[in-house]
């Protein structure tokens, strides 16, 4: 007998009791459902993540002056003032790194002709763009002259932009910048929001006409800043790096050791947090899987039994045409599998719905992992090999003559 | 035309029920030639079944030789019965054992199954088996689209249609009304007369007396072998 016949027969035998396969059928849906929603909505969020990453920068580490508060009391009783020496120092002394962009920060109101609009404006040197990986869509960046001489130069944010200009041209117009005039010599391209804000409502200035022109930040040694961007070489430095910058600016601050007078995170940090949430709802979800893929298999088996019990005489009857015991075996072995892997088929269907669900309302891609989906449905086949052997072994190991006499 | 289909040599088999040991059958040496038309008779519990068992494979003897067509099957193990089962034994019970809900060629073609034919060679066989019990227009209805003497025939064509040595028949009207019940009995007769081997186990005189033979059991033990050398259809009208 193959396979195929011996499907055949499993079919017409479940086709007997539609309703009772397919509630057999539930956990093993209900197992495999949650396996496949689980890896595809951790792929979509982990997706979600890399882009996210990508765009702020994996290697860029992030430093303010202050430290992180400890129950809402900052630890160190000292103020100290970060400055773009200190940037520039880091870079010098620490090989790693590849770019370190102190910068200046504050809110603006932007005015061209009718419009005005209020964004983000940055004072920066010419590593910012380098440091968060960030190219220009349009126009140039600030040359050395500019910034050397704080010139009023300005590089717009795409938002900035759109709403400023519309359509019109943008590079060579003149905005006004909290009443100073600025020219405009480049646009930054598109670097999309984050769950936080519009990284594209922003607009960079040289930092000397930041600071000389517009934030007037000029006290403390006159180049004080509000942070500083750093990127190293790859990932892997990452720690290595943030334990240097440390050293080197507890030198030049003095600091006492444990003094945290900096902070120092790297983005990769603060989004692993939200992954953490994620992560909870993976492990939820796992749980929900094994237990109903183990309590789908067990209803399997129960119902497998009951039919090899109901079928006593199907079985002699079999047997006495000249059914082997492992012929009686295949067939009750073969009907647990297709139970088994329907139910599988099923579950997919359900997860992929779900999944889809899920990443419309969470806004990330839908990553559809087929090599779990081919597992799952394997898998679900060894549940119906697993559980549906007992009973088959105990259908195959009937006595004919007994078989036939049951009632 | 001497040939044994069936060789039983000293054939003992007994049952334990309990702590009481039952000789189902002691001693029983019985041959049945190729073309006959037996009658197994005897009440219960005096080893038909047990004899019908062990000439039909499903059982093994305790002691004894037993040969069908030419093979020796005592001490052969399960899926050795089967096979010999498959290939040389027919068996047709009192309650039909139809498959519910497939339809009657396919209820005809199970034997066939088993010994790996392809689809259509089982249609063919099965078709051909049912036109023989006279069902060539039923061939696709299910068993519960059939009288239960058209059941039966259903069954009797599954027994032949493996073209068997020898048909086994437990009680094969037990569940029929009399009427019906002889018109399964003259099919019998008509397949003796086309050369197949066949064997009724009854415990009614007036099924027995179809037979060209019967052979009465008690207690484990042949007490009685009746040859009737005039055919049946003859003693039946008389």
């Amino acid at each position: 007998m193959n396979i195929l016949e011996l499907c055949r027969v499993a079919l017409t035998a479940l086709g007997v009791n539609v309703l009772r396969s397919i509630l057999t059928m539930l956990g093993i849906v209900i197992g495999v459902g949650a396996v496949i929603t689980m890896v595809t909505v951790a792929a979509g969020a982990q997706q979600e993540i890399d882009d996210q990453m990508e765009s702020i920068g994996s290697t860029l580490i992030s430093v303010w002056p202050g430290s992180r508060s400890r129950g809402g009391v900052r630890s160190s009783g000292n103020w100290h003032v970060m400055t773009e020496s200190d940037g520039y120092a880091l870079k010098e002394r620490i090989s790693d790194i590849t770019a370190a962009a102190p910068y200046l920060r504050g809110n603006a109101q932007i005015v061209f002709g009718n419009s005005n609009w209020s964004t983000r404006i940055h004072g920066v040197n010419e590593d910012f763009l380098v440091a968060r990986n960030w190219p220009l869509k349009e126009g140039r960046s600030f040359d050395t002259t500019e910034l050397n001489r704080g010139e009023k130069v300005a590089i717009v944010g795409l938002t900035v932009a759109d709403e400023l200009f519309g359509e019109s041209q943008v590079i060579g117009q003149t905005i006004r910048i909290n009443n100073v005039p600025f020219s405009i010599i480049g646009i930054l391209s598109e670097k999309g929001s984050n769950d936080w804000y519009d990284q594209d409502d922003t607009l960079l200035v040289p930092i000397k006409a930041g600071r000389t022109r517009l934030m007037g930040r000029t006290g403390s040694g006159g180049d004080a800043v509000h942070g500083m961007y750093i990127t190293v070489d790859e990932e892997w430095m990452m720690d290595d790096v943030q334990d240097q910058i440390k050293e080197v600016l507890a030198e030049r601050h003095r600091l006492a050791s444990g003094d945290e007078a900096f902070s120092i995170r790297n983005m990769s940090e603060m989004i692993e947090t939200q992954l953490e949430a994620r992560n909870t709802f993976n492990y939820l979800l796992s749980a929900i899987a094994s237990v109903s893929l183990v309590v789908g298999g067990i209803g399997i088996m129960n119902i497998m039994l009951v039919s090899v019990t109901e079928r006593t005489r199907e079985i002699g009857l079999r047997m006495a045409v000249g059914a082997s015991s492992s012929n009686i075996m295949n067939q009750f072995l073969v009907e647990a599998i297709v139970l088994c892997f329907f139910g599988g088929l099923i579950g997919v269907i359900a997860a992929l719905g779900v999944s889809w669900g899920i990443s419309s309302i969470a806004n990330w891609p839908v990553l559809i992992q087929w090599y779990v989906v081919i597992l799952a449905v394997g898998f679900s086949g060894i549940i119906g090999v697993f559980f549906g052997f007992y009973p088959a072994r105990k259908a195959s190991l009937k006595n004919p003559i007994d078989a036939l006499r049951t009632e | 035309m001497t040939e044994a289909i069936i060789r039983c040599e000293e054939v003992d088999k007994h049952y334990q029920i309990g702590t009481e040991s039952i000789h189902a059958l002691s001693g029983v040496s019985v041959t049945i030639e190729r073309g006959e038309f037996v009658s197994v008779m005897g009440p219960s519990g005096s080893g038909k079944s047990t004899f019908m068992n062990v000439v039909g494979c499903l059982d093994t003897p305790d002691r004894g030789k037993i040969f069908v067509d030419g093979e020796e099957v005592s001490g052969l193990s399960s899926n050795e019965l089967a096979e010999i089962r498959n290939r040389k034994v027919g068996f047709v019970f009192q309650q039909f054992n139809l498959l519910a809900r497939t339809s009657a060629w396919e209820n005809v073609a199970l034997p066939l199954l088993y010994s790996g034919m392809d689809k259509n060679t089982r249609r063919n066989l099965a078709v051909e088996a049912l036109e023989k019990v006279g069902l060539g227009d039923r061939i696709t209805n299910h068993p519960t689209q059939l009288s239960g003497g058209q059941q039966q025939r259903v069954a009797i064509a599954r027994a032949i249609v493996n073209n068997p040595s020898i048909v086994l028949a437990d009680e094969p009207t037990g569940a029929l009304d009399s009427h019906t019940g002889q018109e399964i009995l003259d099919l019998f007769v008509e397949l003796n007369q086309n050369d197949i081997t066949i064997v009724v186990v009854t415990h009614e005189l007036e099924v027995a007396y179809y037979a060209r033979r019967i052979l009465r059991f008690r207690d484990g033990e042949v007490v009685d072998d009746e040859r009737f050398p005039e055919s049946q259809l003859q003693r039946r009208l008389a």
